[in-house]
């Protein structure tokens, strides 16, 4: 890739974006002026559609549409979810450090497409300094009247709030984090009603990844079959894919969607650590099925499409890299302890079952198991998944089975070879 | 009329109203999904899982929407890949719903097992154990081995008071926020919330005192576990040893119906009530109490109460025989010429009060209600509340007028029916909201949720009713006074709000009223329903806050206010009869010379003062019925055995009557109630057989039911029966004159207030809720009490009338400035109406 869409400040040389008049100078802020003033909010929302923008958040649900689902009620908010709790993910903050006017922007962008008012950035509670950063930035652009009453003698007025998340995984589910945003207690809702029906204070409401949002200004400013031409048919633009673990050169990668595991990991980022064999990928931090690094999985290219097709999801493209020196069973212990520290506890199923699996997966990495306990790791496994209030508990679950799966003689070189056979014995 | 869904369930085809939950159309053709969390008063969740089953929908063609047939001509069931929770999905036509395929069977199984994971199965101790829905459902539907370590449970602490009233058991509880939920969306008092998260997730209260809420006691109700238990119950019985009785709260006119659960000791061989719980009656309290009512029930066992009969000989009270007391007291009446003065009081029964009055009447004498405080109970009868209407259901088509009265304080259950038209939380297919309109000189809880807020000065009341009138009527009616310091925008809004609306149902109460100006107030608003044309039908009407239980009853009865003081009422009298009546207490002397009858509970200041004392029997230990504000007669049972020592008062006026030879002793209440419905019009349909009459009722609480689990009760006892308004009955009502009372003045103006929490005879031996009940206080506007130099906390002197009480003061917003709001049975004043008062301050704050 020649340039860097997302991640700008890299080639910049001396230049910092993160200042304002640098930013403006760049044609900072030409996008948001565009459509403020000459653009409908319906056609604003056509074109992201057209440019086929997928939400970077996780799901990669597409942008257009989503904001094209907004029931006919006002007022309106839109919430930038900058909350980057996915374990292995790190690239939203790059952004906001480095390139905040960029995101900001479309923000701002996507609040006028929507016809919000006002705006939310939240930020997990980690973001603490950076989100008084960002606030000055805000004043900035009060001062330079581009956030504010009638932006651009135009009708339409804006202002951008941030809220500093109490340090909750689940605050990364929208629904989640919009009640935090009203100040209680971190919990998904029920959905339906989604909160383009009934979102913040229940009204209706847009919620886009940090990162989703930074590509909004160059789609506008350059077009959707610009945008389109970049990465595959079904997963267009850029992508920050954040590699750890045991890479060489671990950090954030900007390319265009397609690129496959091998391109990345090898060819950008140097290999693995120690010239070790590369034994396992999470390809989209704690949630996604684990997967064995075959050459079928490194030539599989990263996109929403193929890597469903390998038994995985691309996610946020948080890629973590496990080295032949890892033992799965302690991996799956690992995710196991995140998921039970964070499962909110409303539903059932997820609040016992992650706290079972973690206790069943602490037996086996103690040597204490029998059989019988990998067995019964899997069913309460199979008693989570699909039975939850909110996609926490079937994340909790991916790497169970796919750890149980595709390796399963790190499970069983726990168990010692005296009991491993006498299974049924107090079932 | 709603629209109609048919859905299958198990492949049993039901009808069942747009908007229905999949869990509430399968209870009503009665397939029990199992739930924890969910709770048909409350909006769903979907937290527990518990009640997961396979749905499916017909599968329609992407282009045409036409639903496509198999070959058999059935539609094709596009089933959803993972199981639904029944308790969010809301039924649309030709739905499939499975619930006892093996996939569901399994869940449920799931569920069950996940829940004990951290449950500590500690039932053999458990005061929820044997009405658990924990347990029964695990009967039913778990696996009988566990999977689970014991070691890995979690150890956490099982003794939290969430206050006086509410203990926690942090281990039991599995966290489906029903508590939480009850309080949030249908009481509004958010005081207990979840903290923490994920394992650690724990109910917490964040109020001081802990749970102040008056209706947290409901919370240990609905929690599908025994980690809410009240301090009164708890530990104090196994449920399979209790037996139930229905009996009607004597509290306040609500007429809220109660189940009673009681035991008898195995150490004293005695009976003693373990605890109240709310018996369902969908129109009065659903399936609600207030904490007063549950709690307020120690003085029937009060070491207090009066055993025996006494007379006073040389002097002093000594105990005698009830031949001999009523002897005495049927030569005193009989030798009277008619000079007989009767005072009964307004919590005595039907069947009581009816045989107090003939007693009176046959010998010539005067009855008067005691305390009679508020008038309008003939204006009930003619243009009362129509028959079943609903508060809780009234839409947008209603709007409610509350005047006077501090309705949460007066009658917690009607402000909580009140609310939940007013805010349409909770559950609730119709969430169209009533239009609340709140009248009172002072913020009151019940503003907070009120569409339209109309705040006048103490006195103007009847003005206030009369603009309203005015508006409403475009000037037909009432008069357009200027009313005082008060914004007439508000007026007109209101009026609008009333215009605007099909139905009016006004609720008056009498604070800060003299008898005569409630009179006035009374009249106004009637004029108002008939003017507006809200009068003999459902969803319109009058409906009084009176100060007790039964004091419709007394005006059905006969048994008036005097409008004056007892003092007044009896002078000159011979003889004076009270029963259930202490105006001696409240600083209204009774003449020396008279001959003085009592009939009480309890040793009281007119016992004290009289000539006869009879033991009378409290309502726990004897039938009869009440007729609430709303004109629902209702049936109450005997609870308690009683000794032989303690009569009924119908049966001690009966047997007085008997001696004198002017009436028979009846067989029994049953039999009073045949005699009253014969001479009282609006009673003829009445019969102790229909007032026990009961019909299906939604939600079903009964039996083995998942929603409840055995704590709520269905109701057995009767659902009762209300009297018809004589608009109702067709006879014309016409407006009445209204006088507005000319106002009080002075610097400083004592207003007679009602708070729950009071210290009356029936209330202040409980002494579970004494933490809860204020010392005697007077409240003051902050403004007056920097000028008098007084903070909160302070004891002043409170002059009325040239007496003096010494009372703590509180200081806040909520008094208006020049008023004095002093509280009613809180060992303060006796205030008929708005005097003048002074104030001194004799002790500063300790604080």
């Amino acid at each position: 890739m020649t340039e860097y869409l997302l991640l700008r400040h890299r080639n910049r040389g001396e230049e910092n974006i993160a200042d304002l008049d640098t930013y403006l100078s760049l044609g900072g802020f030409q996008a948001y002026e565009k459509v403020v003033t000459t653009m409908t909010p319906e056609k604003v929302i056509d074109i992201v559609k057209a440019s086929g923008l997928r939400g970077r958040g996780g799901a990669g649900f597409p942008t257009g549409v989503k904001w094209s689902f907004l029931a006919d009620r006002f007022p309106r908010y839109v919430v930038a979810n900058s909350d980057e709790s996915e374990p292995g993910t790190f690239k939203d903050r790059e952004i906001m450090e480095h390139n905040p006017f960029q995101f900001l922007e479309g923000l701002m962008i996507c609040a006028y497409a929507a016809q919000a008012e006002v705006a939310y950035n939240y930020c997990r509670g980690e973001f603490w300094e950076l989100t008084e950063v960002l606030e000055s930035k805000v004043r900035q652009l009060n001062d330079r009247a581009l956030l504010g009453n009638r932006v651009f003698d135009t009708d339409y007025s804006l202002q951008i709030y941030h809220h500093l998340g109490a340090g909750a995984y689940i605050c990364g589910e929208e629904s989640a984090l919009l009640e935090s945003i009203e100040g209680k207690l971190g919990q998904p809702r029920l959905k339906p009603p989604f909160p383009a029906d009934r979102g913040l204070y229940q009204l209706p409401t847009v919620v886009n990844n940090t990162e989703t949002l930074t590509n909004v200004p160059l789609i506008i400013s350059r077009g959707p079959e610009w945008y389109k031409s970049i990465g595959t048919e079904k997963s267009c633009g850029p992508k920050i894919m954040c590699l750890s673990g045991h890479a060489k050169h671990p950090g954030n990668y900007e390319t265009p969607l397609g690129i496959t595991f091998r391109e990345l990991i090898f060819d950008l980022a140097g290999g693995i650590r120690d010239d070790k064999e590369l034994k396992a990928i999470m390809p989209s931090g704690a949630s996604a099925p684990i997967l064995s690094a075959s050459d079928e999985v490194l030539d599989t290219p990263l996109t929403y499409e193929d890597i469903p097709k390998i038994g995985s999801q691309l996610g946020s493209a948080s890629i973590i890299l496990l080295d032949e020196t890892v033992d799965i069973s302690w991996a799956v212990l690992k995710t196991m302890k995140f998921f039970e520290h964070e499962s909110c506890g409303k539903c059932t199923p997820c609040r016992e079952g992650t706290y079972w699996m973690y206790h069943l997966l602490d037996r086996i990495n103690s040597d204490k198991a029998e059989q019988v306990d990998v067995d019964l790791l899997g069913e309460v496994a199979q008693q989570v998944v699909g039975k939850c209030l909110c996609p926490l508990g079937d994340f909790a679950t991916s790497a169970v089975f796919s750890g149980i799966e595709l390796f399963p003689t790190d499970f069983d070189l726990h168990i010692p070879e005296s009991v491993s056979g006498a299974d049924n014995s107090n079932t | 009329m709603t629209e109609s869904i048919l859905v299958s369930i198990d492949d049993k085809e039901v009808n069942v109203p747009k908007g229905t939950l999949v869990v509430d159309a399968a209870k009503s053709i009665d397939n029990d999904i199992p739930v924890f969390c969910y709770h048909p008063k409350l909006d769903p969740v979907g937290m527990c899982r518990m009640c997961l089953v396979e749905v499916g929908t017909p599968l329609r063609d992407k282009e045409t929407g036409e639903i496509i047939l198999e070959d058999t001509g059935e539609p094709t069931i596009n089933w959803m890949p993972n199981l639904q929770t029944a308790c969010t999905m809301v039924v649309s036509n030709g739905m499939r719903i499975r619930t006892t395929t093996s996939q569901v069977a399994r869940a449920r199984k799931d569920v069950v097992e996940f829940l004990l994971t951290s449950h500590p199965l500690d039932c053999p101790v458990c005061d929820k154990g044997g009405e658990c829905p924990l347990q029964n459902l695990t009967m039913s539907h778990g696996s009988s081995q566990s999977r689970f370590l014991l070691e890995e449970k979690m150890n956490i602490e099982k003794h939290v008071p969430l206050g006086d009233l509410i203990f926690l058991d942090r281990e039991r509880c599995i966290q489906c926020a029903r508590c939480t939920r009850f309080q949030d969306e249908l009481v509004g008092d958010s005081v207990i919330g979840f903290d923490e998260r994920g394992r650690s997730l724990q109910i917490v209260t964040h109020s001081d005192p802990g749970f102040d809420s008056y209706f947290s006691g409901n919370t240990t109700d609905i929690c599908p576990v025994g980690a809410l238990t009240t301090t009164d119950f708890r530990f104090g019985a196994r449920p399979w040893e209790l037996t139930h009785t229905p009996s009607i709260c004597p509290h306040c006119p609500v007429g809220c119906n109660l189940h009673i659960n009681t035991r008898r000791s195995g150490q004293d061989g005695n009976w003693s009530i373990k605890r109240v719980m709310p018996r369902q009656n969908e129109q009065v309290n659903e399936m609600w109490i207030c904490d007063k009512g549950r709690f307020g029930h120690h003085f029937v066992s009060s070491p207090d109460r009066l055993t025996v009969p006494m007379v006073r000989r040389h002097g002093e009270l000594v105990e005698t025989s009830w031949d001999i007391a009523l002897g005495l007291v049927s030569e005193k009446l009989q030798s009277a010429n008619g000079s007989i003065a009767g005072i009964a009081g307004e919590r005595l029964s039907n069947e009581d009060l009816f045989a107090f009055r003939n007693l009176i009447q046959a010998n010539g004498g005067r009855v008067s209600q005691w305390p009679g405080l508020l008038a309008g109970g003939d204006l009930v009868q003619q243009v009362g509340v129509g028959v079943e209407t609903d508060l809780a259901k009234l839409g947008s088509d209603t709007a409610i007028l509350v005047i006077a009265s501090d309705l949460s304080e007066e009658a917690p259950l009607w402000w909580f029916k009140v609310r939940q038209a007013a805010t349409k939380l909770g559950a609730s297919l119709d969430k169209s909201r009533a239009a609340l309109i709140v009248a009172n000189a002072r913020d009151t809880k019940l503003e907070k949720i009120a569409r339209h807020c109309v705040r006048y000065n103490y006195g103007d009341e009847v003005r206030t009713i009369l603009a309203l009138t005015h508006a409403v009527t475009d000037g037909g009616t009432g008069i357009m006074a200027s009313i005082a310091a008060n914004d007439n925008d508000d007026v007109i809004a209101a009026a609008e709000a009333i215009s605007a609306a099909k139905n009016l149902i006004i609720i008056y109460g009498g604070e800060g009223q003299s008898y005569a100006a409630s009179n006035s107030l009374a009249q106004a608003c009637a004029n108002l329903l008939i003017a507006k044309g809200s009068v003999g039908k459902k969803d319109n009407g009058l409906i009084p806050v009176w100060s007790h239980c039964n004091t419709q009853g007394a005006w059905d009865m006969g048994v008036k206010p005097s409008g004056v003081s007892a003092t007044e009422f009896v002078a000159e009298a011979n003889v004076v009869l009270l029963a259930g009546a202490d105006p001696v207490g409240d600083g209204e002397p009774l003449p020396e010379n008279s001959f003085v009858v009592v009939s009480e509970l309890f040793r009281t200041w007119t016992t004290m003062n009289a000539d006869v004392v009879l033991p009378a029997q409290a309502f726990v230990e004897r039938d009869g019925s009440y007729t609430s504000g709303d004109r629902r007669v209702q049936r109450f049972y005997p609870v308690l055995p009683c000794s032989e020592n303690v009569l009924p008062d119908w049966e001690i006026f009966q047997r007085i009557a008997n001696e004198m030879g002017v009436g028979d002793v009846s067989a029994g209440p049953a039999a009073i109630m045949r005699q009253i419905s014969s001479q009282v019009p609006q009673y003829r349909d009445i019969s102790y057989e229909n007032l026990a009459a009961v019909e299906e009722q939604w939600p079903d609480i009964g039996g083995d039911d998942s929603y409840y689990g055995g704590t709520g009760f269905q109701n057995a006892g009767g659902l009762g029966v209300q009297t018809y308004s004589l608009a109702e009955s067709g006879v014309a009502v016409n407006l009445g004159d209204v006088e507005p009372i000319g106002l009080a003045t002075g610097e400083l103006l004592g207003v007679p207030v009602t708070v729950l929490y009071d210290h009356g005879s029936t209330f202040v031996k409980s002494e579970i809720m004494n933490s809860r009940i204020s010392d005697p206080y007077i409240e003051i506007n902050a403004g007056d009490a920097s000028i008098l130099n007084v903070t909160s906390g302070d004891i002043v002197s409170l002059a009325v009338n040239g007496k003096e009480w010494e009372l703590l003061a509180h200081v806040s917003d909520d008094a208006p400035q020049g008023a004095v709001l002093i509280p009613r049975s809180m060992d303060g004043p006796i205030l008929r109406g708005v005097v003048p008062v002074n104030i001194n301050r004799t002790t500063m704050s300790k604080k």
